[in-house]
């Protein structure tokens, strides 16, 4: 579980995040969404402590994270897996090393325990036999799979995903809600999703937090979205003119 | 301007102490140590050895033309182009040319991997990117640079005579006699401080400019020219406190 308290974050005076509390819970996708500008980057940033909030507190489970020194710091990063939007993919390392590298950095497993731990990732992600291929030579699709696999293979306790579905046409990104979601809920983790994609709040959206203008100003799960009269939400979810004429149509066949 | 230059000060002192960290893992940047090895030395071995062989060339081609009707022997020759090569030519040149290609490619490199989130998704993995990115490069460059200085003196020091001797401006036995005369040890020593000062210099800056950069493709080019203007101002900086401090 993590738990955003009060966060606030201002750039120079631009006042980003406005005093937001929240609660991640483990084995459910906790999404973020809200428009561009929302503040859903920034607050993902200062729960995965890239960034240091202007006030507030983020706790992972009991533990203060920016409370505690660099050493406790780092482990609770060695907990943590992400999913950039980009992928951040190190464009000079195979798959393969992709995958290896929190594992040759963090552990002391044999070069065949790191491999198999490798492979499972891998086939868990559907890549099975793409291990000598560089980032270059893979689709987005590929590289977002390649992400995930990186980002699970210490098998961390949080998982942070950066819109995983940006870029990608919508077979793929559903493959990769599922993939999340089946991920979540075998590994009982806590999984937080910063998006603005429709299929995944309708898919995947076990807690949604809805942000506007660095507040937060809705919250509840998938089905509570089309039932809500939040006025923000429902501009927000019904913004594309394919879902209004699907909502209207709904609406004139009861 | 002033508050910035103090600013940036601070961040690379802060960036430097936090570069020098116990490795997270000793394996790891060992390899990316050698990584950078190859890179830097294999990488400039061409363009080092075509400046050095130019700079000997044209010094000993100068100096025959201004000692030509003296009355200073003209075995001097060799004599200077050696000692030009080791003291100046060898560590000052091939380090402000290492700044162009080998600092703007680390400015460019670690500022690509800051803007593609490669830089946060390490942090998040809970490694000292500082460290990490910053230690095997200045430790690569501490190590290579001087072996290709020494390689740039003796390239040079071939160049003079390849310039002078064929063309009948001396005899063979000429230019080496002023190879041999008058040698200082402590020019070595003088030649390898300066080169491995400046590998520091190079690599850090270049590091630190790479390290801070913002987003945008104009800020990439920015801080990979800063790389280079930085290096070469301080290099310059550097050989001048060098000098005076082993000479004086």
């Amino acid at each position: 579980m993590i738990r955003a308290e009060n966060i606030f974050k201002s750039f120079d005076e631009a006042e980003v995040l406005k005093g937001i509390s929240m609660t991640f819970e483990q084995g459910k996708n906790n999404l973020i969404i809200g428009r561009s500008g929302a503040g859903k980057t920034v607050l993902l940033k200062i729960l995965v402590g890239l960034f240091e909030p202007t006030a507030g507190n983020v706790w992972y489970d009991k533990r203060d994270f920016f409370a505690l020194d660099k050493k406790a710091k780092r482990a609770i990063r060695m907990e943590v897996g992400m999913l950039f939007q980009g992928s951040a993919l190190f464009d000079s390392l195979t798959v393969e090393e992709n995958v290896m590298f929190p594992l040759d950095m963090f552990t002391n497993w044999t070069k065949k325990e790191k491999l198999d731990r490798v492979n499972y990732c891998l086939e868990r992600v559907e890549l099975v036999g793409a291990n000598d291929k560089y980032p270059s030579e893979t689709s987005g699709g590929m590289q977002k799979r390649v992400g995930i696999a990186r980002a699970i293979v210490l098998q961390p306790k949080y998982l942070f995903c950066d819109e995983p579905n940006s870029g990608l046409d919508p077979k793929t990104a559903l493959l990769i809600d599922e993939l999340i979601q089946s991920i979540t809920v075998e590994n009982n983790i806590t999984t937080i999703i910063n998006t603005h994609d429709m299929n995944s709040v309708m898919g995947i959206g076990d807690n949604i937090a809805l942000l506007h203008l660095g507040k937060l100003v809705w919250t509840g799960n998938k089905d509570e979205v089309l039932e809500s009269d939040n006025e923000l939400l429902q501009k927000f979810i019904f913004a594309s003119p394919f879902l209004q004429r699907l909502r209207d149509a709904a609406i004139q066949h009861g | 301007m002033n508050f910035n230059l103090f600013y940036n000060f601070g961040r690379y002192m802060i960036m430097m102490r936090s570069a020098f960290s116990k490795p997270e893992k000793l394996s790891m940047y060992w390899k990316e140590t050698l990584r950078q090895m190859d890179d830097i030395g294999v990488g400039s071995l061409i363009v080092v050895a075509l400046i050095s062989i130019f700079i000997g060339a044209v010094t000993a081609l100068q100096f025959a033309y201004q000692l030509d009707g003296t009355l200073v022997p003209r075995y001097y020759i060799g004599y200077i182009v050696r000692d030009l090569a080791i003291i100046e030519s060898a560590p000052t040149i091939t380090c402000l040319v290492l700044a162009g290609k080998v600092g703007s490619n680390m400015a460019a490199e670690i500022g690509g991997m800051r803007q593609k989130e490669h830089i946060d998704a390490m942090e998040i993995m809970g490694v000292n990117t500082t460290a990490y990115l910053i230690l095997p490069r200045l430790i690569a460059a501490i190590v290579v640079i001087p072996l290709l200085v020494t390689l740039s003196a003796y390239i040079a020091i071939i160049g003079g005579y390849i310039a002078t001797v064929p063309v009948g401006d001396l005899t063979s036995e000429e230019y080496v006699r002023g190879l041999r005369s008058f040698f200082v040890p402590f020019n070595i020593v003088m030649m390898y401080v300066k080169a491995a000062t400046f590998a520091f210099i190079l690599t850090s800056v270049s590091c630190f400019q790479g390290y801070y950069v913002s987003n945008g493709s104009i800020e990439l080019g920015k801080a990979s020219t800063n790389a280079v203007v930085y290096s070469n101002i301080l290099i310059l900086l550097a050989d001048y406190l060098i000098v005076l401090l082993l000479t004086g």
